[in-house]
């Protein structure tokens, strides 16, 4: 069994992240990092073969992005991941959802061409910067792949997958046979923080990089200029400017906070 | 004028108010048709309901055609409507309110009909060369413009985004037969379990939200309390949703619910950045904390260092007898 994550290198939540001056996400200027929310799809794809004993399973980390995006991969290495593959191409530099998911459906192809295909492609639930949670769909959609996302519970047994999805307003049961896209959401259990002995075997394990030449992509097809979606301009939000704090002693606290709810109008 | 196709948000065939944001947003771009997937019973009465907000036309998908699986026999139907209805000059624009499903639904369909696609708009104008989209990003540190430069621009738009408008429109309703194929029945749901209400407003719609954390220790009747006497939704952060005080739904942060309220209270939480992300671009913020060294402190409009058990029961109280 083939089993892909896709993993993404993001500009680290908790620094100062910004745009170039392309408006596209400075992923070089700002430290970087595995997605947080990747790490839960890396801990899935790791659980989902664990439950499997006896069986032959391969686990590729696959990541599109910049040179330093390849820290993604390493680490899914480390957390026990068998091989890496990093999609690297001056010309993807900008792209927008679909040609992202065009680059990483053909590279999950290639991946499982020598073993007909993949049989599992697991995804986190959104990226930390972007946000827009639509990469799995995507994937499925171009991949012909049953969509079984936002997965908070997973089981599977044979070919057959069920997880729990929470909906808008509801709790769903989804099931499906695998081939599937599988996304993950951090309600699906703790990721493991890599073993020292995880870390050293890293070191050894394969790790390719592809161009978008060998994924038979033309390089006109993604990129900034091409975009389907652009950016025209970016504006940083004025900080907040520092509000009025009072500390409560002896019950003074409810009466302040009731004179500034009053003050402007909530009550 | 060129039509714009509005998925309407509703709960078996109660309209949410989304919906009004959105066709009122439509109107800016062109002439506003409403989607509703679902029983064909209540096409009639849901149609009454969107007319009021200037939709002149309502098409019907008969959802016994689309439910029972996950999101792709959705995207194949309105694959096969924005083709037909495409066929005079265009579609201005097709808009979904933003929520996990539809962003899916969205996802698939920017791929089927070779189209840019637009997640999480907080803002949608009119512009020189269609729709100019207003999105708040990195946590609400920063808000971006951008624009579909490809195929009919598919923008999926976030609750509280516009005040909704009411306009007189012809609401004609025409029934719109989708093909689904097996390949879009793939993922079936196997079982529903909706979710109780709670009798207060929904999380991301409220013009107020009161909010619990760590702080709470688990015990969120302080802050229930607090809510109802303001008539606000309860939130939680995701330190309160992990130790299983509060159902993931009602998370506010950056793997739950964004929220924009007028009004947002964080009692017993600190304000990690990924808080933040959910509820930074609230127009006013008040928080409640022990800790006077807690992140949240420096967000907000007022804030009270102090035990939330005791001050906010003593503001309820305060607020009951108060008169109005």
């Amino acid at each position: 069994m083939n089993i892909v994550v896709c993993v993404k290198y993001v500009p680290d939540a908790t620094a100062d992240r910004k745009f170039e001056d392309d408006f596209t996400v400075d992923r070089v200027g700002v430290d970087g990092l595995l997605s947080e929310l990747d790490e839960y799809a890396v801990e899935q794809a790791l659980q989902f073969r664990e439950k499997r004993e006896g069986e032959e399973i391969e686990i590729t980390a696959l990541t599109v992005g910049p040179e330093k995006a390849v820290d993604a991969v390493r680490k899914a290495l480390q957390m026990g991941v068998d091989k890496g593959v990093h999609v690297l191409d001056d010309a993807i530099a900008g792209s927008d959802y679909v040609a992202t998911s065009l680059v990483l459906a053909k590279a999950i192809e290639k991946i499982g061409a020598e073993s007909g295909g993949a049989d599992l492609v697991v995804c986190g639930m959104a990226s930390t910067d972007a946000a827009g949670s639509v990469i799995p769909a995507m994937l499925a959609e171009r991949l012909g792949l049953p969509q079984v996302t936002l997965a908070s519970v997973i089981e599977s047994q044979g070919d057959q997958v069920r997880i729990k999805r929470d909906n808008e307003g509801s709790t769903e049961v989804i099931g499906a046979t695998l081939p599937i896209v599988l996304s993950v959401t951090d309600q699906s259990g703790e990721a493991r923080y890599p073993s020292f002995k995880g870390i050293m075997a890293a070191k050894k394990k394969p790790l390719e990089t592809f161009a978008l030449a060998d994924l038979g992509v033309d390089a006109g097809e993604v990129g900034l200029s091409v975009a389907w979606s652009q950016v025209e301009d970016t504006t940083e939000r004025p900080p907040r400017t520092a509000g009025e704090i009072v500390t409560d002693e002896d019950g003074s606290g409810a009466g302040a906070l009731v004179e500034f709810l009053a003050s402007k109008k909530f009550i | 004028m060129s039509e714009v196709l509005v998925v309407i948000d509703h709960v078996a065939g109660e309209v949410k108010k989304p919906t009004y944001e959105l066709l009122t947003i439509a109107r800016r771009l062109g002439e506003p048709a409403a989607v509703f997937f679902g029983s064909p019973d209540q096409a009639d009465a849901v149609a009454q309901k969107v007319k009021a907000y200037g939709a002149a036309k309502v098409y019907v998908v008969d959802d016994a055609q689309t439910k029972g699986f996950l999101v792709a026999p959705k995207a194949e139907a309105l694959q096969q409507l924005a083709e037909k209805s495409s066929g005079g000059d265009g579609l201005a624009a097709i808009l979904l309110p933003s929520t996990f499903e539809n962003k899916e639904v969205a996802g698939r369909l920017a791929i089927k009909l070779g189209s840019g696609l637009i997640t999480d708009a907080v803002d949608v104008q009119a512009g020189e060369s269609g729709p100019v989209t207003t999105q708040s990003v990195f946590a609400g540190n920063f808000t971006v413009q951008a624009k579909v430069t490809h195929g009919t621009p598919i923008i999926t738009v976030k609750p509280n985004s516009a005040a909704p408008e009411e306009a007189d429109g012809a609401g004609t309703v025409e029934t719109f037969d989708a093909t689904i194929s097996d390949a879009a029945r793939t993922a079936q749901i196997v079982a529903t379990q909706p979710r109780q209400s709670t009798g207060r407003p929904e999380l991301t719609e409220a013009a107020i939200v009161v909010s619990g954390g760590r702080g709470t220790g688990g015990n969120f009747e302080p802050v229930e309390g607090f809510a109802d006497s303001l008539g606000a939704a309860v939130g939680a952060s995701r330190a309160a949703v992990d130790s299983g005080w509060m159902p993931h739904a009602f998370q506010v942060g950056q793997t739950g619910k964004t929220v924009s309220p007028q009004l947002y209270v964080a009692n017993g939480i600190s304000g990690a950045i990924q808080h933040r992300a959910g509820m930074q671009t609230s127009k006013t913020i008040v928080a409640v904390n022990k800790d006077p060294e807690a992140p949240i402190f420096e967000l907000v409009d007022f804030g009270v260092v102090g035990d939330l058990h005791t001050v906010l029961p003593a503001a309820t109280e305060q607020i009951t007898v108060r008169p109005r």
